[in-house]
């Protein structure tokens, strides 16, 4: 271990630190390679090809007036909670494209939002630098605003908010560099993650056995998953040229998947320790906003900011299909619950319902 | 030929990896051999030389990326509304025409990537020269535009104009259409940085990222941790690729037959023949379960334990075997995990009467040294405290009770008697939509409860709807 002198100049022991950092990081990456005996793609070679399925736009949801920036799927495969440039959160029933809930945030740009598991509570944040809990009332006249929670509070704005296991837990990623678990019945946060070099931008619940780790990705190009209960980073993989802008666990909870502003998507092992795959054509300029699995895990949907959305095959490498109709980058897609759809959301106001 | 533009914090970080991308793509379709056929194009009487049609534009893209015709003309399209490639008839209109109309590639000097942010002083002069060049040439917009900056950037007015003279005296000295060719690169330039009102506009990029406050601070403390962060993770064990990637083939293909979007599903996919039979026959509590849904139990624990149906199966046979305490423990440990914090001593309290004192009624085995640790930290008991007794029960179950399940007669029958839904045909006439039902709101049924008097989370242990209460 190099030892500091004190008397050294401060910049001459920073350099120093960052020197030693990037040889372990070279290291890391040697130590990684060894046990890659394998590319994905070969270990497909022998599974058939699959045959051409169709995917269609069957719902449109028009509503906001502006810019939409996230949405999340309710537990009960139908309704949808989704948020706006211009502070709506609205939560809709996808199915029947009927609104029923509507909350006007007091700030813009509304990039995170959450269904609650118990579908009685939707979570927003934004540009306010928190995330607030609405208690959704069937009370027409009651005001949701009013019976606001203000739960978390970063110093800089809300990139993405979930609520864990159930509706007392909400986790955040936030700009100002750090991700936080938070008690919503007193507001206190339970832990907080601190390891990326730049803005949070995004973040997944492990869908694992035990239930206690997250991945989060940034703009300082990590995708890191820490422990829940004691906030280390267990793992970390910096193989991304740009920002990340999303991330996503394979249904096994033994990988995840992410999208970047490089126009790639990578898929990470977490047992392996390493990037397995990466998804890209040549034809594909722009960055992925947005990226989830299908119900098998077998296909990647990622939305982009050239307004397309790209099928890929994930074990293949290859892509699928390429979707046409949003008018504007798509900035946020999710698969429903039971797999039976994948919503996109867009800046062109709309989000649409593919299955 | 104007006040450079500070190219430092150019573009905005976002747009840089597409931004290269493209110009690479702009410089391969520039290559004398592999690239796109340049030709004079006729322009009312003027030649403009090195200019392609739309058609080719389209062609060489189809060719290049092996992709449809859909993709070809999308990719075209962002080429010119990027700027890299603008349209000699109809200037104003920015899209790619996949016919005979003439393009032309963009010069570098006015590229995305090299003269952004456009500046407004270089707008000024821009518009000046339009309107010195033939008054009344300046478009409604364009008007306003050069109005509102003569007012805030009145002190240079005097610059401004002098420069557009200048640059218009220059002009008439060069060839015909030489001065076409200009005139058409600049306006294409600032069509694309001051985009008409109600056009897209592609600069806008949402909130800034990595704005300098609070910004983290990459300090010694911030690389000590990095370093230590690197050494333990040098130190990890890692599974060989093989067998890593061997289980995702396993894992898709086992889930394939479940997938929705990959296989369809029985009776039918609502979202496309707007019959919820699908989520009706499968909701969370359902008195007989679908074959696909009983099968799924047999794939992992987890999945078991998920479905509130088949915990509740799960929970009838431990209860024939005497060990439902340990199901029961298992939830009674999830509720502390993810109940509300004000909550969790008088919980743990429950549970260690419940299930972990000596002589409890529904006593559960836990080696001595987990049961030393979690009564240690009974002592200031916190969320977690269970964890270690929990996952001990969770494997234990995991490794007897679960393989014996599957292999019992219990489940052999629920399965024998599962359902196989019929499959429901789309509508023949696609216009004949089936009336898309509404459901009740989950949160009306809390609120129904809550009207009752019930709580929303059952203290009772033997609750069956795990922790995202559902009534």
């Amino acid at each position: 271990m190099a030892s500091q002198e004190e008397s050294s100049q401060p910049s001459d022991t920073l350099t120093t630190l960052k020197t030693e950092s990037e040889t372990l990081k070279t290291k890391l990456e040697e130590e990684r390679a060894k046990l890659h005996d394998v590319e994905l793609h070969q270990v497909a070679e022998k599974i058939e090809a699959l045959g051409q399925f169709v995917i269609k736009n069957r719902r449109t949801l028009k509503g906001h007036g502006n810019k939409v920036l996230c949405m999340d799927w309710c537990k009960d495969k139908r309704r949808i909670v989704s948020s706006s440039q211009d502070g709506k959160v609205i939560v809709w029933d996808a199915f029947t494209t009927n609104k029923e809930h509507a909350v006007t945030m007091p700030c813009t740009w509304v990039m995170a939002c959450a269904y609650a598991p118990s579908g009685c509570a939707v979570a927003c944040g934004g540009l306010d630098n928190k995330c607030s809990v609405y208690p959704l009332s069937l009370d027409k006249n009651e005001n949701l605003a009013a019976k606001k929670k203000s739960v978390a509070m970063h110093t800089n704005y809300l990139s993405a908010c979930c609520f864990t296991n159930s509706d007392m837990q909400i986790l955040t990623s936030s700009g100002d560099g750090t991700c936080a678990l938070w008690d919503v019945e007193s507001g206190q946060m339970l832990q907080s993650f601190h390891g990326h070099a730049a803005d949070v931008l995004c973040l997944d619940l492990a869908p694992s056995e035990t239930g206690n780790t997250f991945v989060s990705g940034g703009c300082d190009k990590k995708a890191c998953v820490w422990d829940m209960r004691t906030g280390q980073c267990i793992q970390s993989f910096e193989t991304h040229e740009s920002d990340i802008n999303s991330v996503r666990y394979y249904p096994s909870g033994d990988a995840f998947a992410s999208g970047s502003d490089d126009a790639t998507c990578r898929l990470y092992d977490l047992r392996a320790d390493r990037e397995v795959a990466i998804y890209s054509k040549e034809s594909i300029i722009f960055g992925a906003s947005s990226v989830d699995f299908s119900f098998s895990g077998r296909l990647l949907f990622g939305g982009y900011n050239d307004y397309t959305i790209n099928v890929w095959d994930v074990l293949k490498g290859t892509r699928m299909s390429i979707l046409f109709g949003h008018e504007n980058r798509v900035s946020t897609l999710r698969v429903s619950p039971d797999g039976t759809a994948f919503c996109s959301g867009s800046w062109d106001n709309t989000l649409r319902i593919w299955a | 030929m104007t006040i450079k533009t500070l190219s430092q914090h150019g573009v905005q970080r976002q747009q840089m990896p597409c931004l290269t991308k493209m110009e690479r793509m702009i410089i391969s379709m520039q290559d004398p051999d592999m690239g796109i056929k340049l030709r004079n194009q006729r322009l009312l009487i003027t030649v403009i030389p090195h200019a392609m049609t739309g058609a080719d534009i389209f062609e060489w893209l189809i060719k290049k990326f092996s992709i449809s015709d859909e993709e070809a003309l999308h990719i075209g399209q962002i080429f010119v509304k990027y700027g890299y490639i603008y349209p000699l008839k109809e200037p104003r209109n920015l899209i790619l025409k996949v016919d005979n109309s003439p393009y032309r590639f963009q010069t570098p000097y006015y590229w995305m990537s090299t003269r952004w942010p456009a500046s407004e002083l270089d707008y000024a002069i821009y518009l000046a020269k339009k309107n010195i060049r033939k008054q009344g040439e300046l478009i409604e917009y364009e008007k306003e535009c050069y109005n509102a900056l003569h007012k805030r950037i009145n002190h240079t007015w005097d610059f401004v104009v002098m420069q557009a003279r200048e640059q218009l005296r220059a002009s008439k000295q060069r060839r015909k259409a030489d001065r076409i060719v200009l005139e058409c690169q600049e306006q294409a330039y600032w069509l694309v940085n001051r985009p008409p009102p109600g056009t897209l506009d592609n600069i806008d990029h949402g909130p800034e990222r990595r704005t300098t406050n609070t910004r983290v601070q990459l300090n010694a403390d911030f690389y000590k941790k990095e370093i230590e962060h690197n050494r333990i993770s040098l130190a990890r064990n890692r599974v060989k690729s093989s067998i890593c990637l061997e289980s995702y083939v396993k894992y898709c293909e086992q889930y394939q037959p479940h997938d929705p979007i990959m296989q369809g599903c029985l009776p039918s996919n609502p979202w496309i023949t707007d019959d919820i039979m699908f989520w009706n026959m499968n909701c969370e509590t359902v008195s007989v379960p679908t074959k696909l849904r009983v099968e799924r139990w047999s794939f992992s624990f987890m999945e078991l334990l998920s479905d509130p149906v088949g915990r509740k199966e799960f929970l009838t046979y431990l209860e024939k075997e005497f060990s439902a305490e340990n199901l029961c423990f298992w939830q009674a440990c999830e509720d502390v995990r993810h109940g509300e914090t004000s909550k969790i001593p008088g919980k743990v309290d429950e549970v260690y009467k419940q299930f972990l004192a000596p002589g409890a009624s529904r006593w559960v085995n836990i080696d001595s040294k987990t049961m030393e640790k979690t009564l240690e930290g009974f002592k200031r008991p916190h969320r977690f405290v269970l964890d270690d007794a929990q996952m001990h029960i969770y494997f234990l179950m995991k490794k007897d009770s679960y393989p014996r399940y599957l292999k019992s007669d219990l489940y052999k029958n629920l399965l024998a008697r599962a359902v196989v839904p019929q499959e429901t045909k789309k509508s023949v006439l696609p216009f004949i939509h089936r009336q898309r039902h509404s459901s009740p709101s989950p949160a009306l049924a809390t609120q129904a409860a809550e009207d009752d008097g019930k709580t929303k989370n059952s203290n009772s242990f033997k609750s069956n709807s795990g922790t995202a209460s559902r009534l």
